[in-house]
């Protein structure tokens, strides 16, 4: 059976598609920014905590980081609601989910890059007389950020592609808005050859922007 | 004589079950320039962290301008360490340049000056970059004020840790082998910018591995080894008559490694 | 809850066992296949190079799910009319493929030119350089990035459901279908997927343990 390509359906449908696009960038963005200061609290929590904190840190890190995202979504959506005799929106109950995601995976990014603050520039901050606060904002903080930024770039990629996750409990991103047009034509080929590219177009877009960011804050050579 | 402006005595320090530092006593004199020297891992480094309470010390007592740094309370076993911010107040008046310089890498050179005096001292902004500004040309990097540690010579970060730590106007500098990590050509102008403080009057410790300059700038010299002072006077007594043994060796070693 | 855990265990087991089925294959595949990409990154002329270097951007960029649906509906139209295990077999190991690649380049590129040269210096050729010079210590550069992949091939196994191969996610989801009580499966399941990958960061620690004589 001869099968010819038809793309109408693009020009028809494209609000859905950008729309979706949008609100998948907006999800990425939404659940990095919860996600840093999540991470961030965590890290210093395990850095400066007594035993107990940082078995719970390890205990949620570790949890999170060995079960498959898409169960995490069920478990959040249909699961928590279930057996609390309530209900949340769709769109809410996703952003909760990738922000405690990509929570704990930057747990991890951060404490590297706490530790990777040179003790002796600390020093050189106690030698000029700055408390532990004015350390923590004007020394290790500034330097920290800068160490991740590369890795913030890259957790913010791959966040949003798995935003692609969130159309299975209909969240009206990009992947929800290709599954709804699917049903809608039955172009179910055409499709898949639109919305490909766009990820990727998307994606490389905002990794470059990134990277140009990065450079613009990145820390002197020999170092 | 006046009141010492440093007056270390019996200070003990160990690092574990190892003895670094064992029953140091030592006075400097306000406007006094005191070099030390020693043997690698005879305890110069602990000594000045010590100093500047970046280290703890387990027994004896420093005093800076009559102040006992790492301890409040009166003196004694009962003492208590002192809190975080009597520490900053303190370490405020006592500056410090590092072997690895040590600058705050994403701050300009400017910046890395003004942080303190901004932060620390509570200058208003532009009196603080008029100040760090006066300190980085005498420094001789009025070029250099916008550009970050990474883009430049080590010389040149050594030169804006001097200024970083002199522009707080410190009771006393601690210098710590500030040239070692320099090449060759990059120690000269590093040297010129200590030799002029110390002309100016500027109290400081110096832990130094040359020469030269410690016959120059000291105007007393100080031979630790294994965790004590063993001598301690002029350069000439210290440097060209070493009466002590191991001095005569440490002295001699020192020598042979000169092209 | 453990009287409710045994009663629906059973339904769960088959699922864990088609997950660990769709993991081992997947991981096998990709292991063979990223290598052999590592190797063409490494050593390649340009003509294989820049090929290698768009399947890996583009593979790396698109999403898994998009991958996944992508491949079950393309195929057919370039005349491969597959079933949905091996549909999601192939996209899954596309996919891990890439990525095992970029770390297999990163763990040969790691390795110090002179290296090779002392290789090439007592007279081995090429393959035996890579098999008995430049492999051996790419390992341990290897293997630490390469087992947080098999954990995520596992994870992203999980995906397999959408295109109806009930693995332990899909059968997790008929056994709510049934029972009504999607979290205490839901946890259930969540516990298996992490015992797969508990036990796989306990196997890496000996594997590491082993190859850790490599001194850099
Ligand atoms: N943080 C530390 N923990 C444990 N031991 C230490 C520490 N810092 C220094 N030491 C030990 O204390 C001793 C004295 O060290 P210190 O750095 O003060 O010597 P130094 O005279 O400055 O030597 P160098 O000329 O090599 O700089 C050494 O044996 C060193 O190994
Ligand atoms: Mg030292």
């Amino acid at each position: 059976m001869e099968y010819h390509l038809n793309f109408n359906f693009v020009w028809k449908y494209a609000d859905k598609l950008w729309w979706g696009l949008a609100l998948s960038i907006q999800l990425a963005f939404v659940a990095i920014l919860i996600g840093c200061v999540i991470g961030l609290a965590l890290a210093l929590a395990h850095s400066g905590g007594n035993r107990w904190t940082r078995g719970a840190v390890a205990t949620y890190v570790e949890f999170i980081r060995n079960v498959p995202l898409l169960l995490l979504i069920y478990l959040v959506f249909y699961g928590i609601p279930s057996a609390g005799g309530f209900a949340y929106d769709a769109t809410f109950s996703f952003v909760v989910t990738l922000s405690l995601y990509s929570g704990a995976y930057l747990v991890e990014v951060f404490r590297a890059g706490l530790d990777a603050v040179p003790k002796g520039v600390i020093d050189a901050g106690k030698a000029i007389g700055l408390t532990p606060w004015q350390r923590f904002v004007h020394v290790r903080l500034p330097i920290m950020l800068r160490v991740v930024l590369p890795s913030l770039s890259n957790a913010f990629i791959s966040l949003f592609k798995d935003t692609s996750l969130a159309s299975v409990i209909a969240v009206p991103e990009l992947t929800y808005g290709a599954n709804w047009i699917k049903t809608n034509t039955f172009r179910h080929i055409e499709v898949w050859l639109v919305v490909w590219p766009i990820y990727l177009a998307a994606g490389w877009a905002i990794l470059a922007a990134l990277r140009q960011l990065e450079r613009r804050f990145r820390l002197g050579g020999d170092r | 004589m006046s009141d010492p402006l440093v007056r270390i005595r019996g200070l003990r320090k160990s690092f574990g079950a190892t003895r670094v530092l064992d029953g140091i006593d030592l006075d400097i004199a306000r406007g006094e320039a005191v070099v030390v020297i020693g043997p690698s891992g005879s305890g110069k480094t602990t000594l000045l962290r010590c100093i500047n309470v970046l280290e703890t010390y387990d027994d004896g007592s420093i005093q800076v301008d009559g102040v006992e740094v790492g301890y409040a309370g009166p003196p004694g076993p009962r003492r208590r360490p002192r809190s975080e911010s009597d520490l900053a107040r303190i370490r405020a008046d006592i500056g410090m340049v590092f072997q690895l310089f040590n600058l705050f890498p994403h701050l300009t050179a400017l910046e890395n000056v003004m942080l303190g005096l901004v932060k620390v001292r509570g200058l208003p902004n532009a009196e603080a970059k008029a100040r760090a500004e006066h300190w980085l040309e005498r420094v001789g990097l009025s070029e250099k004020l916008r550009s970050l540690p990474g883009q430049l010579s080590g010389g040149q970060q050594q030169r804006v840790g001097i200024a970083r730590a002199v522009a707080m106007e410190p009771k006393v500098l601690l210098l710590d082998e500030i040239t070692s990590a320099l090449d060759p050509e990059l120690v000269g102008e590093v040297l010129a910018t200590v030799r002029q403080l110390a002309s100016d009057g500027m109290t400081m410790v110096v832990v130094t591995h040359e020469m030269t300059f410690a016959r120059d700038v000291g105007s007393r010299v100080v031979f630790m080894d294994a965790a004590r002072v063993v001598a301690d006077g002029t350069p000439q007594d210290v440097l060209v008559d070493p009466r002590h043994e191991r001095l005569r060796a440490f002295l001699a070693r020192i020598e042979m490694k000169r092209p | 809850m453990i009287e409710f855990a045994l009663r629906t265990l059973p339904f769960l087991w088959d699922g864990f066992l088609v997950t660990l089925h769709v993991s081992a294959l997947v991981v096998v595949v990709s292991l063979v296949a990223g290598v052999a990409i590592g190797i063409g990154f490494a050593y390649g002329p340009l003509w294989l190079r820049f090929p290698l270097r768009v399947y890996s951007d583009v593979l790396r960029g698109t999403p898994l799910l998009v991958l996944i649906f992508s491949v079950y509906y393309l195929l057919p139209m370039m005349g491969l009319n597959l079933q949905p295990f091996p549909a999601a077999v192939i996209a899954l190991s596309a996919f891990k493929a890439a990525h095992v690649g970029e770390i297999a380049r990163g763990a040969i590129g790691s390795i110090a030119r002179g290296q090779t040269d002392a290789g090439k210096a007592i007279g081995l050729t090429f393959a035996q350089r890579l098999a008995w010079v430049i492999l051996p210590q790419a390992v341990r550069r290897f293997l630490p990035p390469w087992v947080n992949s098999v954990t995520d091939t596992v994870k992203g196994s999980a995906l397999v459901s959408l295109v109806g191969i009930v693995d332990l996610m899909l059968a997790a989801q008929q056994v709510i279908g049934r029972t009504y009580e999607p979290l205490p499966v839901y946890v259930l399941a969540a516990f298996m997927y992490f015992a797969i990958n508990y036990a796989l960061s306990v196997a890496s620690r000996r594997l590491e343990a082993r190859f850790a004589y490599i001194r850099e």
